[in-house]
């Protein structure tokens, strides 16, 4: 790992300052993604900003849900009294991650900060647009069996490998930001963005900005499932993955909340599957053609042609769990 | 003290050679070089750090690019505690740290200053295994031994975690813990027996 400078932040305003004034330099708090891309010289600061000593580890609840602070280890958010009860897709999306150690290091603001673990973008004799723009996309004529179905262009087909923010989406939680000076929030689902020509940016953060807190309303949704399809049955990233969030009254879907993961550039929202839902019976017939829509406008390279089945099944998987 | 007279050489040395560069450097150069070089002995700066290792106060500096892994390993000598992948996917290098188990590869060393490290050698109380060890050897939890640290480390935490009540719930918090071997039953019957034995961990 090449050298750099150490600054441990002890305010979100110096955190930021501190940023700004080194222009080569990244925050790093559990550091399971960054170190990672330092040991492999895919990310190259010349200065740290240890965020760890800042006061951004509760947890919250409220009237309107419950605030999460940026630093709360994944494994403490997963093990949370109220997101297990109120939220069980978090914790079930969270246990699905990574493995306990890592869980005990990764914190949420660092979760949805992670890089894509498209190979391509890991090796650093490969071209890659994402790691550095204009060299081309190694894996959309290379070995794409990882990569997205939705939403890709051709600079960049990579997938988003979180969890968590695949539950986050389908629950409508909202990013808290601050720059320093002033605060702002952004939906979840906007937080992300899709690769198109700029596939280096993974998402809107500004530079300069600092993630504090994610935030998830309250909801009515009585049926919660996150399935998620890997290579082996733990301790792998998704080829696919579904969050649901279903109120189920007498048989009848009120509302339903869906969306996926190892699919895009960002956690994928299913609104056209959500909008075929309401209304109906949660019957076997339905969540058939549910997962038909879910993967109509899918659009496969060479080696992940399988997603489109994978998908279609794990969604009907998904759903029938989720009632069941 | 001694530990900085290194550090004080190699920064007079740079220093030296861009002084001995700059004989014969056009004067952008040397400006330039000078930076660079400033740049170079800022950046081989060693960072005070202080941890409790095993129950032992250790006063160390390090640079901030070294982890948790090679400071216990390379510094402290501690070399139970195993390099795998180095990169946070097999679990060998598992430790606690204030009590939670944790990944050393992938955790740099400054950003523990202050905080209780335990490893596989601070386990054991004299010639008394920690039960933990002891079930693993009952069990043969292991055939080559390199994962065993690990395993061992993350096994007591798995058991105080509450996530040790099943084989099937044992083999999902236990799976970032690699075995090339394959001696995952035998580890999942001695992690069980210790969890049924309720002794301390």
């Amino acid at each position: 790992m090449i050298n750099f400078d150490y600054i441990k932040a002890n305010s979100a305003k110096a955190a930021v300052d501190a940023r700004i004034k080194n222009t080569s330099s990244q925050f790093i708090a559990g550091g399971t993604n960054l170190v990672d891309l330092m040991k492999k010289g895919v990310s190259t600061p010349e200065t740290l900003i240890d965020i760890t000593g800042l006061p951004l580890k509760q947890i919250t609840a409220d009237t309107n849900g419950i605030t999460i602070g940026a630093l709360a280890l994944n494994s403490d958010v997963a093990e949370n009294e109220m997101v297990k009860t109120k939220f069980p897709l978090i914790a079930q999306a969270l246990n699905a991650g990574a493995s306990a150690q890592l869980r005990n290091m990764a914190t949420i603001g660092g979760n949805i900060m992670q890089r894509t673990r498209c190979t391509y973008y890991y090796d650093t004799v490969m071209p890659c647009n994402k790691r550095q723009p204009g060299s081309g996309c190694g894996a959309a004529q290379g070995y794409n069996r990882m990569h997205a179905v939705f939403g890709a262009s051709d600079k960049c087909i990579a997938v988003h490998p979180s969890d968590m923010c695949v539950a986050l989406a389908a629950l409508n939680a909202t990013v808290h930001i601050s720059n320093g000076k002033t605060d702002r929030k952004i939906s979840f689902v906007d937080f992300h963005r899709l690769p198109g020509n700029t596939p280096e940016l993974d998402n809107n953060l500004q530079s300069g900005e600092l993630i504090t807190a994610v935030s998830i309303p309250l909801n009515s949704f009585n049926k919660n499932h996150y399935l998620k399809i890997r290579d082996r049955a733990s301790y792998a990233f998704a080829l696919v993955s579904v969050a649901v969030a279903i109120e189920v009254n007498a048989g009848i879907i009120k509302s339903a909340n869906l969306a996926m993961g190892g699919v895009a550039h960002k956690p994928w929202r299913l609104t056209e599957v959500e909008n075929f839902l309401k209304g109906k019976n949660a019957t076997g017939q339905v969540f058939k053609d549910a997962a038909e829509l879910a993967m109509k406008e899918a659009k496969t390279f060479e080696h992940n042609k399988f997603k489109i089945k994978l998908g279609k099944a794990a969604v009907y998987e998904a759903l029938t769990i989720a009632v069941g | 003290m001694d530990k900085q007279i290194p550090n004080e050489s190699r920064r007079s040395f740079l220093k030296n050679s861009t002084a001995l560069a700059a004989l014969s450097l056009a004067p952008v150069a040397i400006v330039k070089a000078a930076e660079n070089d400033h740049k170079i002995a800022s950046l081989f700066e060693k960072l005070p750090l202080q941890l409790e290792v095993n129950g032992k106060v250790e006063k160390l500096q390090v640079e901030p690019r070294v982890t948790l892994l090679d400071l216990l390993r390379e510094q402290l000598g501690l070399m139970g505690t195993k390099k795998g992948c180095d990169h946070g996917q097999c679990g060998a290098c598992t430790v606690h740290v204030d009590g939670k188990r944790i990944n050393s590869c992938l955790s740099l060393a400054v950003m523990n200053n202050g905080k209780k490290i335990t490893t596989i050698e601070g386990l054991a109380n004299g010639d008394n295994l920690h039960p933990m060890q002891e079930a693993f050897l009952r069990h043969d939890g292991f055939q080559c031994g390199y994962c065993t640290p690990g395993q061992i480390m993350s096994a007591i935490c798995c058991i105080k975690e509450g996530h040790a009540d099943s084989n099937d719930e044992i083999r999902e918090y236990m799976s970032g813990n690699i075995c090339r071997c394959g001696a995952y039953p035998n580890i999942v019957d001695a992690i069980t027996e210790v969890k049924k034995g309720g002794l301390p961990l």
